[in-house]
């Protein structure tokens, strides 16, 4: 157990913990940990691997030496709801990158498809809009064993993954189910079913909105974190299809669909192997909603016919404003049970929460006001682009209301792709969809002049009577799924 | 059938990136093997051979020249792109990110100075250096 103490540590250490522990607060923090520290990290979906992984890695860099457990109950070789953690499955071409810079290289097991493109569609058009580099750098996975009835060993979950990464590098995995937190003698205290549990230096809980755990810090026994979120639900399902029909039909690239439908934000129709994931995001979406979509024209147009609907299904919660302190003494919330990115790149959001905490955890202090001074401004930072997202988002009511302005996006970004120099409403849509960039980024683009001027150009053109050209796709036509593509 | 790696395939021989062009990202290999080629006026000197897991052109990343060395691969190879904006502004939030390049980097610092040593050595020493390019850089 450590304690209180003077020093960050006891002098010893290589020129890397110089440079690690440069520029550190000359304040001390009121916790650090110290060798023999125990940690306790709750769920082991992404931000719990992520924050264990790069925890143990720092620990190593400055020489401290901790203990750290994984509580998570469920084993994710499992198919179906059994061993998923119930989301859409797309690492975001930017984590690609930046995990593959961290050394973190997803391999052919976990990923199910390479993304290289992505088909845009509207009620009446579609347009495929091709990466910037023309490589796969986005990555559809299963967080788990793949859906219902569909284990496969040469599959591997993503999830589980990432907690053979954390586990090789010196976590210990508790299956374990975790029922609460309370405080005893100024230390958290994990609960489990009937059972008290360990005391730690530091719990971190990264399990995620679709559990109540966040509320079950007891508050009356110590500190708690304010740890309420706002969420809304979403819906994911999975078809089945001949793996060699998913390649036809939709090859590498992942299907977003704009429909009018009220309450629906958007849809994303994502291939995996011999599978298809449908993503759907809204308000108050319910069965009916669901049918609707699978029934408008644009999906009919794309969806395979020969598919086995649905071999799953389920309806997570996603969070749409993060906790309002989501720390406390010895206590830090990561992923999506702290702050997450609205509509996508959750997983991003986990890989930064988590590295940020394990930082401040190791450099700067476990005390309340070390997470509020280092943690804090990640989620901040989050928010305030999440902000920005909602702006967009609302924008693109324009959209459902005018099909004129569908037309003209679709019309200036299919003109865009194969011609030189900057692609502003492709890129735009990429970022957008993908989430690749921050929303702010995407915010400065369409703000730029040559936007507008292109959009209004556009605008114009598709007015005009005799311009839309629809063209077909090779592979979609092969199999008979009429495609259409504006040029 | 499942086309699961991700980045851009690369032939047997074919340029990843070519020495004396600007560059501006770096690249990880995510399958197969790659070769490390220095061109000179006497011909092609083979630098090293990088497997899955290794990076090359990072260089570009912190500075603004031209490619030291081409990069070709050696059978198919699968190689992602990471490109410099995207890494630096993560960098800005998390230096940490910098860490593990500056490890591979000084890990290859090391592995030169050895080559140094041995080639300074003497020839005997300058022979058995040819034995150990698979893993230069």
């Amino acid at each position: 157990m450590a304690h209180r103490k003077e020093s960050m540590r006891n002098g010893r250490g290589s020129a890397l913990e110089g440079l690690l522990t440069a520029g550190l607060d000359e304040g001390k923090s009121r916790f650090t940990l110290e060798d023999g520290a125990r940690i306790a990290v709750v769920g082991g979906g992404p931000a719990g691997s992520f924050f264990s992984y790069f925890m143990l890695g720092m620990a190593q860099a400055v020489d401290l030496e901790i203990e750290l457990d994984i509580y998570e109950p469920r084993h994710f070789s499992h198919a179906g709801p059994a061993g998923c953690n119930h989301c859409g499955g797309i690492i975001s071409e930017s984590l690609v990158q930046i995990l593959a810079a961290e050394g973190i290289n997803l391999p052919a097991t976990v990923v199910q498809r390479g993304i290289a493109s992505y088909v845009v569609h509207t009620d009446e058009d579609a347009v495929r809009i091709e990466s910037p580099v023309r490589e796969q750098r986005i990555a559809s996975v299963f967080r788990g064993n793949g859906p219902r009835g569909g284990a496969d060993t040469s599959r591997e979950s993503f999830d589980g993954y990432l907690l053979a990464m954390a586990a090789e590098r010196g976590a210990r995995v508790v299956r374990r189910l975790v029922s609460g937190v309370r405080w005893v003698d100024g230390a958290p205290r994990l609960e489990h079913p009937g059972a008290e549990g360990a005391t730690y230096d530091l719990i971190v809980l990264a399990v995620g909105v679709n559990s109540n755990l966040t509320q079950l810090v007891r508050a009356d026994s110590g500190p708690a974190p304010a740890a309420s979120t706002r969420t809304t639900r979403t819906y994911i399902c999975a078809f089945q299809a001949d793996q060699q029909l998913v390649q036809d039909v939709l090859g590498n690239s992942m299907h977003v669909f704009l429909p009018t439908l009220p309450r629906l934000e958007f849809a994303a129709l994502v291939p995996k192997g011999e599978y298809l994931t449908l993503v759907v995001l809204g308000d108050d979406i319910d069965q009916e909603l669901i049918s609707d979509f699978l029934d408008s024209a644009a999906v009919r147009r794309c969806l395979p016919k020969q598919c086995v609907p649905m071999v799953c299904n389920c309806a997570p919660l996603i969070n749409l404003r993060g906790a309002d302190r989501p720390y406390a003494d010895r206590l830090v919330l990561i992923g999506d049970s702290g702050v997450t990115r609205l509509y996508k790149d959750g997983i991003g959001a986990a890989y930064r929460t988590a590295k940020s905490a394990a930082e401040t955890a190791v450099l700067h202090g476990v005390a309340a006001e070390d997470f509020e001074r280092h943690y804090r401004p990640v989620c901040r930072s989050i928010e305030a682009d999440n902000t920005i997202g909602k702006l967009i988002f609302g924008t693109t009511h324009l959209f459902k209301v005018s099909s004129h302005a569908r037309r003209a996006a679709l019309r200036m970004a299919a003109r865009e792709q194969g011609r030189k120099g900057r692609r502003r409403m492709s890129s735009v849509l990429w970022n957008l969809f993908t989430g690749s960039a921050t929303y702010r980024e995407i915010l400065k683009d369409t703000l730029h002049p040559a936007f507008g001027a292109g959009f209004v150009w556009n605008l114009a053109a598709s007015l005009r009577p005799g311009r839309r050209e629809l063209k077909g796709t090779g592979g979609a036509h092969a199999q008979g799924h009429a495609r259409p593509v504006v040029r | 059938m499942r086309k699961a790696t991700l980045g851009q395939s690369y032939a047997d021989g074919e340029a990843i990136v070519r020495q004396g062009e600007m560059g501006s990202s770096m690249y990880v290999v995510q399958a197969g093997e790659v070769e490390v080629i220095r061109e000179a006026e006497d011909g092609e000197h083979r630098l090293a051979v990088l497997g899955a897991g290794d990076f090359f052109g990072e260089m570009s990343i912190f500075e603004r020249e031209v490619r030291s060395a081409t990069v070709r691969a050696l059978g198919s190879a699968q190689v992602l792109t990471v490109d410099k904006r995207t890494l630096l502004r993560r960098i800005k939030e998390d230096p940490f990110l910098a860490i593990n390049i500056l490890k591979g980097m000084s890990k290859r610092i090391r592995e030169l100075n050895r080559e140094l040593v041995r080639a300074r050595s003497g020839p005997a020493a300058g022979a058995d250096m040819k034995g150990s390019e698979g893993r230069t850089r």
